[in-house]
């Protein structure tokens, strides 16, 4: 990887994170900015952060780091 | 017309009581509103629903929970994909995140055209599970001794298979299912198997407390009206077991009186 992205004016600085096992380049500082800067309503999300749960109450606290590995998980029909 | 059930006929897992004696999985439907009319016309209180990504690019794509609504259903997550206990840990610790649900379903399939569970890993994975917290309704083979294991190591319900998951081949081996019963002092509810309605009656006639079933209902030509079939099917098969059946004889007993013959 090339050294850090150029800031654009007025956003933050993009990182380089590994999400649903694949390599993404997102904006968001927090996990909650992540799940809105994703279109998820995070009611019906759950995250792992590094392989650790982070809760919904702890969301806008925890911060999103260059090669974070992150799982955004949801129910879906099983047996 | 409404089902006659006394209200004291409820059965109770892990602390948690239910009326409905039907658990219905949530795949292998046409959609998610097929899905949530088929749990409905069941009658089931629980459903069983799996953990997987999210689907990043296309974020407008139904969710389950827009149909099959947890407010309404308590979710039974379960551990579909899970090969290792710890996986199995890490799952459903997530399924605990996304939505409060404590109680969940153990399952450690085989990589095989059987699927039947690995009972070893199996074992191991209840441990795990409930050193984390978790109340484990475990998905397992007939095997009467090992029933017992599951149980004396903690877990809140029985769950064996009657036949490969979604082979609709009905209950295989009712020697063993009465067996699992007579001994169990928790719940035992045939989970995988089950085909059609006669198929659900019969295990309810075996004593189990509850079926669970997903491809008897979301595989049928009329899942609505399968999903009601099984409704029935489970509380007569209750019913016939609480009844007492008649005993089984070699010859005929006739039914209309000798005497009195013209």
């Amino acid at each position: 990887m090339s050294g850090d992205p150029p800031v654009v004016s007025g956003e933050a600085a993009l990182h380089q994170i590994q999400l649903n096992g694949e390599p993404r380049q997102v904006a968001a500082a927090t996990i909650l900015a992540l799940v809105e800067e994703l279109s998820l309503d995070p009611r019906k999300v759950a995250v792992e952060r590094n392989l650790e749960i982070v809760p919904k109450s702890l969301h806008a606290a925890t911060p999103v780091a260059e090669g974070d590995r992150i799982e955004l998980v949801q129910f879906v029909g099983g047996g | 017309m409404t089902d006659i059930a006394p209200a004291s006929e409820t059965w109770t897992v892990a602390g948690r009581t239910f009326s409905s004696r039907l658990i219905v999985g949530t795949g292998k439907y046409a959609d998610y509103a097929q899905n949530a009319a088929a749990a409905e016309a069941a009658g089931a209180e629980i459903v069983t629903v799996a953990v997987r990504r999210v689907n990043l690019s296309d974020p407008s794509q139904p969710m389950l929970v827009d149909y099959v609504k947890p407010d309404r259903f308590t979710f039974l997550p379960n551990t579909a994909g899970c090969f290792t206990g710890e996986d199995a840990v890490r799952t459903l610790r997530l399924a605990r995140e996304a939505g409060g649900w404590s109680l969940v379903k153990l399952e450690v399939l085989s990589n095989t055209a059987h699927l039947y569970p690995d009972m070893v890993e199996t074992l191991r994975a209840l441990d795990l599970l409930i050193k984390d917290g978790f109340d484990v309704m475990v998905y397992c083979t007939d095997d009467v001794v090992m029933a017992k294991r599951l149980e004396d190591a903690g877990a809140a319900a029985i769950m064996p298979a009657a036949a490969p998951i979604g082979s609709g081949l009905g209950i295989q081996n009712e020697v063993n299912v009465r067996l699992i019963v007579e001994q169990a002092r928790v719940p035992v509810l045939v989970d995988a198997g089950v085909g059609t309605a006669s198929d659900a009656t019969r295990a309810m006639e075996l004593g189990c407390d509850a079926v669970l079933m997903n491809t008897a209902i979301a595989g049928a030509k009329d899942p609505i009206r399968m999903a009601r079939a099984m409704k029935h099917a489970v509380l007569a098969g209750r019913d016939a077991y609480l009844a007492g059946r008649m005993p089984k004889r070699l010859y005929a007993s006739p039914s209309s009186p000798l005497a009195g013959l013209i």
